[in-house]
């Protein structure tokens, strides 16, 4: 009699589970449920649809310019995306590169070596991020409130310092600081070996790519990550269980003004000279490129593709937009847009999303 | 020797006397209730236990060591953990990766300490087949049913070998049946030799698995029962207040 009774005890267990419990998801239902892989095939039909309408949008020129403007922006969107998941906001990258624009460029004025100005510059931008994670993690205040005062002083500091003047006279290194900020690769015939079709891509573009390389591996791969994901879920939770909360919290703000001084510097260096308006209104930008790549601006989410598809989905717009001839003023209504249906797409927080329901008829309709 | 012994716990917050002279003990392997209204000191009792802050005065002595607990860490280390009301889970995060939240397993070397998701899911998948749980451990927290919830956070208890378990109203906002299941839990916890407190309103449940049960009234103990020798409505009297002390 046992084993039979204990059999049918198994049996409506199974049966159960077949009601109740969630399936496990597929790898489509995943991808189907990620807005940054939706964004992706916007971005390439938009790109198929502009090269189609307009040849000079589909030349390896274009895509070494959309390449180079996205780049800083994607960088920065990588800073971003970190504190997004602990669910904050930097509002203070912008004027962080400004800073570390200023702070790079006296001291190539002042004929230092290129590097020393760099580390300069560098240290400029982590000693904001840290005053930020301080106040935020440490002190507890609004992440919101903490980066706005830090916008306001880093811009004043840019301008207090630069003698709001522009910087240009960069001394002996002035050469290898412009190579940094305008080299590409592959490089065409004659001086490379590249051909026509390949576009030779800005080192704006590579550091982008590395970094995101980097993050994504992180974020994959690491407790770190884990520990991060989780607070930026349930703070207390993460706490209860023992994770350094304030200290990985700390490091986010840390990570993304390290990614505005990276982003500054490489500006600093295609320009040739430091002006202490550099990144004026960026943190706006960074943000929207981030959320449409689809990190929860309550927290918990994000990822690094889509910090980089994000960014780089904003620019193309604009560049579509421009070549398509449309008055640049029409730009901020289209981003505008854009972020108010991206947002409207993946809408994690409440409400029903239009993704969600679409998943749902596919899950429906498969099963 | 008892797992847990309290001997003489007063607590205060600046002029409120919290608990006051609360002695105490929890045998390996047994489940005890503890009881008592809003404002009786319930959660208190279990703050100071899982470490949150030391008592004013008294001793806290698990396994014969006198213990000093000013953080949750010391606790745990002791092998006691805390199922909490609001459950300590994280929403977006898996059931395997909540059982080892803040305890990964971790393969490699550094700066290539990468985490080793496969032995993680399959030790997970290991606890919940203890538990008889239907969890599965890549499911989304997000997703469970609150019976799931409970069966990761016990798993997470069950993770570290903890000797006592405190759990805090485990059955406060969830179905009928899923009632059912965290008092299955409890018992499975109790055949693994692990003690139980449980901190419940619910009369019924604390009589279906309890073997004792503690009562606190206004920060003092008045009750200290084998189930089996007391009744729900002796416990209510107690609670209220109508009888005075048993």
């Amino acid at each position: 009699m046992k084993p039979s009774s204990a059999k049918v005890i198994e049996e409506t267990h199974a049966a159960i589970s077949d009601v109740v419990s969630i399936r496990e998801q597929t790898t489509f239902q995943r991808l189907v449920a990620n807005q940054a892989i939706w964004v992706a095939a916007a971005l390439l039909a938009l790109v198929i649809f502009m090269t189609w309408l307009e040849p000079s949008f589909g030349t390896t020129d274009n895509v070494t310019n959309i390449t180079r403007n996205f780049a800083p922006l994607a960088i920065m969107s990588l800073g971003m995306t970190v504190v997004i998941i602990t669910g904050g906001i930097d509002l203070s990258v912008g004027s962080v590169m400004g800073l570390v624009a200023i702070v790079t460029g006296l001291l190539l004025t002042w004929h230092h070596s290129w590097y020393v100005a760099f580390a300069a510059g560098l240290l400029a931008g982590l000693a904001c991020g840290a005053f930020n994670g301080f106040f935020v993690a440490y002190v507890g205040m609004p992440s919101f409130v903490v980066t706005l005062g830090m916008l306001s002083i880093a811009r004043s500091l840019a301008v207090v310092l630069s003698g709001n003047q522009m910087l240009y006279q960069f001394g002996p290194d002035a050469p290898i600081v412009r190579a940094i900020g305008q080299a590409k690769w592959p490089l065409h015939a004659p001086a490379g070996w590249a051909p026509r079709w390949i576009p030779e891509l800005s080192s704006h573009f590579w550091v982008m790519l590395i970094l995101a390389f980097i993050l994504g591996a992180v974020f994959i791969f690491t407790a770190w990550a884990r520990h991060l994901y989780a607070l930026g879920s349930n703070e207390n939770a993460a706490r209860l269980t023992g994770v350094s909360v304030d200290w990985i919290k700390f490091q986010a703000y840390l990570f993304s003004s390290f990614t505005a001084s990276i982003a500054s510097l490489l500006l600093l260096g295609y320009s040739g000279s430091a002006i202490n308006a550099m990144g004026t209104g960026y943190e706006l930008r960074v943000i929207a490129g981030t959320v449409i790549g689809g990190a929860n601006l309550m927290g918990g989410y994000g990822t690094a593709f889509g910090a980089v598809i994000g960014s780089a989905f904003l620019e193309v717009i604009r560049n579509a937009l421009l070549m398509a001839g449309i008055d640049s003023n029409w730009q901020g209504a289209f981003v505008g847009m854009f972020i108010v249906i991206a947002v409207l797409l993946g809408m994690q927080t409440s409400g029903t999303s239009l993704l969600a329901a679409i998943r749902e008829w596919i899950v429906w309709k498969r099963s | 020797m008892a797992l847990l012994d309290v001997r003489s716990i007063s607590k205060s917050f600046g002029a409120i006397r919290a608990l006051s002279d609360v002695s105490f003990s929890v045998d390996a392997g047994e489940v005890v209730g503890l009881m008592g209204d809003n404002g009786a000191g319930k959660s208190t009792m279990v703050k100071l236990i899982a470490g949150n802050f030391p008592p004013t005065e008294g001793a806290i002595v698990v396994d014969g060591k006198t213990c000093h607990f000013h953080r949750p860490v010391e606790a745990r280390a002791e092998g006691i953990e805390v199922v909490y009301q609001e459950l300590a889970l994280a929403d977006n995060l898996t059931a395997a990766e909540n059982v080892f939240l803040g305890r990964e397993i971790k393969k490699g070397f550094w700066p290539f300490r990468i985490l080793d998701k496969q032995s993680m899911i399959e030790r997970a998948g290991e606890l919940f087949a203890e538990l008889k749980s239907e969890t599965r451990p890549r499911d989304l927290v997000k997703k469970m049913s609150g019976g799931q919830r409970q069966a990761v956070a016990i798993a997470r208890a069950r993770l570290s070998n903890a000797k006592l378990v405190l759990m805090d109203e485990p059955t406060a906002a969830i179905s009928v049946r899923q009632v059912a299941e965290v008092l299955e839990l409890i018992r499975r916890l109790k055949s693994r030799g692990v003690s139980v407190m449980l901190i419940s309103h619910r009369m019924p449940d604390v009589f279906s698995v309890c073997d004792r049960i503690i009562v606190l009234r206004r920060g003092s103990k008045v009750a200290d029962k084998e189930t089996a020798t007391t009744s729900p409505e002796q416990i209510t009297g107690l609670i209220t207040g109508a009888i005075r002390e048993a």
